[in-house]
């Protein structure tokens, strides 16, 4: 029944492969041994960083590994059966002192670099307000006064066509490309920490009660994105993808516009769980919004 | 070294009945053995565990795991098991209590009875671990935290039931025993070395411990608070960490780490003391820059403790915050590269010769380097935006520890285990051993560096059908390390039983530390007259 399991997927890979659309889509593939291809600036650079650490650190290990080669085949005591008694060499000592400081500055210098063009965007175009919530998501977009809504995993048994095992969502969140996104990410007030990654952005934020940590994206291509919660959140942990529907503006505005139709768009959105908005309420009681009381209900 | 050979040992040694020598025991070397004994049994109920998570993950879907809490409860009790009761008791309680005495030229520790009491508060301390798998948790039996026990998960709120306040006790017992274990072996090596041995003369073993009891101390208080804070915060209406009632979960995070990263070099400088004494022996040459060696230990304690927050580079921290602990994080490659370095270039010009215990040390070199080097790749607070809490990580910390620490520990078997128990262990079975486990090992972990960069998340007892790779091959190397795990209970069954007796010194002039002096197995009471170092 494993061996089945395991045919029965090799199979499924071995019809999708041959998709080109694969080769750039936001998802693992089988036996991938690098990287997702990047979709956004940030990954673009995490990609070409990390390619920079691997050919540094592959020289380490392949030096490393020579000259174990190297004393093993000399210094083996059938070749050198007399031992010399050098204990001490300044000049090489200071080398292999010095040598790996200035490597790792070229790669702090590079680090801090990207360190700084990940923290933040001017200017964001919009926002997308993410909460994590035990064990799904929930998406706001408060600039286009769209409301709440959850992104839950679409069970095993009632996948279709072309939906995904334990990466399928019944409603992914959709972006706009070419366009600076603010994201910020919080979790239930009654919750546990959760994460929320998706690899092929370069994003990887936990989701904390009452803290609304930030992060952004610009999108370059449409596509489907899939993430998986980082953080571990109890029970359901596997079971809380991160689906992200990449589309034009054009296809984004007519989105939006679907999801508030039959609302007065004067009216603020709303969200399920209370977000931080400041310290302590007037009254120094954290009330609960009105959605609230139902997903602790259903706990 | 030594100016003399023993003469403990020519009086009858007064060796106490049964129940006065094992449960009252107050000889480092009692101490010691049942130390690794415990060691030895922690580690096969580890690596049990770590079976079962290896047959869950060879195929996509849930194969033996019940539900995902099980499975958590499993990963929690597997790394506080693996770091608590089997590598710790293994390299600071077993060597340690064993072969520190020894090297120093003294009789015993300095607090024999604090010794004991140090051994027997383990023993309970495992039996709450393995209890709390049993008791009620969150929705199921058992704490299924992660061995980082992060609140609002380990509150009340999300483990309601008494699991996770054994899971405390048992830290609680496990963490005074090994500051009572540090403030004993600070005292013996900064009291009772022989004569003449000043602190620049010290075997690097007994430097690594004592770095490392500096760890302990310092370290341990301050998990022992942040689970007390916890256990207030589930039990006594605190809030310490309850981000609803104005606490910060984050804070337990900082607490934890502060802790838990002084932590892992505890579990492996006492290796670097290991690996050392090994790599020199089987050279039959001196080890080369002993003060860089001392001294990249010392360095290595000191700024481990200005590393933490390199865990937590998701959280949300200031990004200047995590500027800092890059580059920090960044330092400890330069005294690390040190010691790598000053082991090749102490068998540069040797006379090697590669039995058991050298393999091991050899084994360890490479693959620790290799674990070194994608610990540099996550000490970058932008690489590891993508790979915090990947698979990448698990390979990462699994090369450090389990073919670092664990590599040390079966090094320091081998080179020992004649001294210790008098029988020499069999050459062929250990060689055996050693490369099963190699193999192992590393197809149990290197593939794992490929689903980490694939975006596989660690703690999930199910994936995505596009992991299924690397994970099967990972499983298979899984298994073959847990039969190797068995092979060495038979190896040293059969050592002890039928093991060729060992003589003083069996590894001959390379082995020049104090305990090579002695007989094997030493006598009950050693250095009744004090050796002089020259």
């Amino acid at each position: 029944m494993k061996l089945s399991n395991l045919a029965a997927c090799a199979t499924t890979l071995a019809l999708a492969v041959p998709g080109a659309a694969l080769a750039d889509s936001g998802r693992a593939e089988n036996w991938a041994i690098g990287m997702r291809d990047a979709a956004s600036p940030v990954q673009h650079q995490l990609n070409d960083f990390h390619n920079t650490l691997l050919v540094i650190i592959t020289g380490i290990v392949l030096l490393v590994f020579v000259l174990l080669g190297l004393v093993i085949y000399k210094f083996r005591a059938s070749k050198n059966p007399t031992p010399s008694r050098t204990t001490h060499n300044t000049l090489l000592e200071v080398g292999w002192t010095a040598l790996p400081l200035i490597v790792l500055a070229f790669i702090a210098w590079e680090s801090m670099r990207l360190l700084y063009f990940m923290d933040r965007v001017e200017d964001p175009e919009m926002t997308l307000v993410v909460t994590g919530y035990q064990w799904y998501w929930g998406y706001a977009y408060p600039d286009q006064q769209v409301d709440e809504f959850l992104s839950i995993l679409i069970p095993e048994e009632e996948l279709e066509e072309g939906q995904l095992r334990l990466l399928s969502v019944d409603n992914p969140v959709v972006l706009p490309i070419d366009t600076d996104i603010e994201i910020q990410i919080t979790a239930d007030v009654n919750g546990v920490l959760h994460s929320w990654a998706v690899p092929s952005f370069g994003i990887k934020t936990d989701a904390v009660p009452l803290r609304k940590n930030h992060t952004w994206v610009r999108i370059e291509r449409e596509g489907t994105y899939y993430g998986l919660c980082s953080e571990i959140c109890g029970d359901g942990h596997a079971y809380m993808p991160i689906e992200v529907r990449a589309v034009s503006r054009e296809a984004f505005d007519d989105w939006v516009e679907q999801q508030v139709a039959g609302r007065e768009l004067d009216e603020p959105p709303v969200l399920l769980t209370r977000t931080y908005q400041g310290p302590v309420n007037a009254d120094g009681q954290l009330a609960q919004a009105s959605g609230q009381q139902d997903i602790l209900e259903t706990r | 070294m030594a100016d003399h050979a023993a003469h403990a040992g020519d009086h009858h040694d007064h060796k106490p009945g049964f129940v006065k020598r094992w449960l009252f025991s107050t000889n480092h070397k009692d101490i010691g053995t049942l130390y690794l004994i415990f060691a030895v049994v922690a580690g096969l109920i580890g690596a049990f565990l770590s079976l079962l998570m290896r047959m869950e993950l060879m195929y996509p879907g849930l194969q033996v795991a019940a539900n995902g809490h099980e499975w958590n409860v499993w990963i929690t009790a597997h790394g506080l098991i693996m770091v608590f009761f089997v590598v710790m008791p293994a390299m600071i309680g077993g060597f340690g209590n064993w072969i520190v005495p020894l090297m120093i030229g003294a009789p015993d520790m300095a607090f024999p009875r604090l010794n004991n009491i140090s051994f027997w508060l383990l023993v309970p301390s495992f039996l709450l671990l393995a209890g709390s798998m049993l008791m009620p948790g969150g929705p199921g039996p058992g704490a299924g935290t992660g061995w980082t026990i992060y609140p609002p998960l380990s509150s009340g709120l999300g483990h309601g039931g008494p699991a996770v306040d054994m899971a405390i006790f048992s830290l609680h017992l496990a963490g005074a025993s090994s500051i009572l274990g540090a403030v004993n072996f600070i005292t013996t090596i900064f009291n009772m070395r022989a004569p003449g041995m000043t602190l620049h003369k010290m075997p690097l073993f007994v430097w690594s411990m004592l770095v490392t009891a500096f760890l302990l101390l310092l370290a341990v208080p301050v998990l022992g608070g942040a689970i007390t804070m916890l256990l207030t915060d589930r039990n006594f209406g605190s809030t310490f960490f309850s981000p609803a009632e104005g606490g910060d979960p984050i804070l337990f995070q900082h607490l934890f780490w502060f802790f838990g990263h002084p932590e892992v070099y505890i579990m492996i400088l006492p290796g670097f003391g290991m690996i050392s004494h090994i790599v020199a022996t089987f050279s039959r040459k001196p080890i080369f820059g002993y003060l860089g060696m001392a001294y990249a230990m010392v360095a290595i304690g000191a700024v481990g403790f200005v590393v933490w927050a390199h865990h937590m580079f998701t959280v949300g921290m200031n990004v200047d915050t995590k500027a800092y602990f890059t580059i920090a994080t960044m330092i400890i490659a330069v005294p690390t590269g040190i010691k790598i370095f000053s082991w090749i270039a102490t068998m540069w010009g040797g006379s090697i010769t590669f039995e058991t215990p050298m393999l091991w040390a050899v084994g360890f070199i490479f693959l620790f380097t290799i674990g070194g080097v994608t610990g540099v790749v996550l000490a970058n607070g932008s690489a590891d935006v993508y790979l915090h809490d990947t698979y990448y990580v698990v390979a990462h910390f699994h090369y450090v520890l389990s073919l670092g620490a664990v590599f040390a520990i079966f090094a320091g078997w081998y080179y020992w285990i004649g001294k210790m128990s008098g029988r020499q262990y069999p050459e062929m079975l250990g060689k055996i051993h050693f490369w099963m486990t190699f193999i192992g090992v590393n197809l149990l972990f290197f593939p794992q560096h490929f689903l980490g960069l694939a975006g596989m998340p660690r703690r999930y007892p199910d994936y995505p059908d596009a992991y299924a790779g690397w994970n099967w091959v990972s499983s298979i190397g899984g298994y073959i390390s847990v039969l190797s795990a068995v092979f060495f209970i038979y190896i040293a069954w059969v050592t002890l039983r039928s093991g060729r007796k060992a003589e003083a010194n069996y590894w001959g002039e390379g082995a020049t530390t104090l305990e090579w002096t002695l007989s094997s197995p030493p006598p009950f009471h050693q250095f009744e007259v004090l050796p002089r170092i020259k």
